[in-house]
């Protein structure tokens, strides 16, 4: 894998850890899922490969940022909406 | 066309997802060892300055400043309003201590900041989700002479003017008014964006002013005393009849038949 890679993906995995310490269900659950689904992609050597795993990783966190607002909002919206 | 210099307030609260815990003298909620984040109305309103420049120009919104007036670690608060696109920050720093200052306290020493700063425009969130008192935009407004507009779910800038729209019941209500001007934000103005990683490390280059309460002609003193804070009573568990003679012999014993 060339540097340029390897920088963007351990990037995003900082990225996601750092998303992960707010997950609802527990910092350990998150970064053991995280981790695996990293390993998962270990062996991938394409250059194509890996950055089509970069980009579903970049859409995960778009996902886990969706969830955060959309827990927050409900939250909010239950507690001073107009019903 | 006048250039916008706009002030954010914000507070750090116990976070929205925490369930609040009155402590055992029965003066105040347990603040101790709890998770603490930015008020989420004040993320709305950090949100709509942002993009308020990037509708239109960096000329426009000459800058966005945030200011935090709490215990040393409402430090962290700001860095995120500065993750989140503010320019700088001031913090004034007061002591950890059971009781908040209260809202005219806080508007006295945001009018201040105001006048020093030159700012043309306050966006605030409407209420804290502490103290819920929903006073302060209101008092900082009186403080100034400045007009109005609460509860704000659009803000349009238009030349020197700040068209608002407010949902009222059954429908909406459109303000407008010339510059300067204090905004309160409500929900659903806009969705805020997440205070990614790089760009809490790249806030920490941002300049952050601290202040102290000596620094401001305010008393720390509060008008208020609270007397007592209880939590709310346990709900009772509902009860299970037998059969329709059951139910109407319990609802007479309820007395409603």
């Amino acid at each position: 894998m060339s540097t340029a890679l390897r920088h963007q993906v351990i990037n995003i995995y900082k990225e996601l850890l750092y998303l992960g310490r707010s997950y609802p269900l527990g910092y350990t659950y998150f970064r053991t899922r995280l981790h695996k689904a990293f390993t998962n992609n270990s062996s991938l050597t394409k250059e194509e490969d890996i950055l089509r795993a970069i980009a579903r990783a970049e859409f995960v966190k778009k996902e886990i940022e969706a969830l955060y607002y959309l827990k927050k909002y409900r939250a909010m919206s239950q507690r001073y909406g107009h019903g | 066309m006048s250039t916008l210099r706009i002030l954010v307030p914000v507070k750090r609260v116990i976070d929205y997802a925490v369930k609040p815990r009155v402590n055992k003298a029965q003066t105040a909620v347990e603040i101790a060892g709890v998770k603490h984040s930015m008020n989420p109305f004040d993320e709305l309103s950090v949100e709509e300055s942002v993009r308020l420049r990037e509708k239109h120009t960096q000329k426009t919104v000459e800058d966005i400043l945030a200011i935090s007036i709490g215990p040393p670690k409402a430090a962290d608060t700001l860095r995120t309003a500065m993750a989140m696109g503010c320019d700088r920050s001031i913090h004034v720093e007061v002591p950890e201590k059971d009781e908040m200052l209260e809202p005219l306290q806080v508007a006295k020493i945001l009018k201040e900041v105001v006048d020093k700063e030159g700012s043309n425009l306050v966006i605030l969130g409407k209420q804290s989700i502490d103290d819920d008192s929903s006073q302060t935009g209101q008092m900082l407004a009186g403080l100034l002479g400045w007009g109005q507009a609460c509860g704000a779910s659009e803000v349009a800038l238009d030349g020197e003017y700040l068209k608002v729209t407010k949902e009222v019941d059954g429908g909406t209500e459109t303000v407008k008014g010339k510059l300067p001007m204090v905004v309160t934000t409500d929900l659903r103005l806009n969705e805020p964006r997440y205070a990614s990683l790089p760009n809490i490390m790249k806030a920490k280059k941002k300049k952050l002013e601290k202040k102290k309460l000596e620094d401001f002609q305010v008393r720390a003193e509060n008008r208020l005393k609270n007397l007592k804070v209880t939590e709310p009573p346990p709900r009772q568990g509902g009860g299970k009849v037998e059969d329709v003679d059951g139910l109407i012999s319990k609802l007479k014993e309820l007395g409603a038949l």
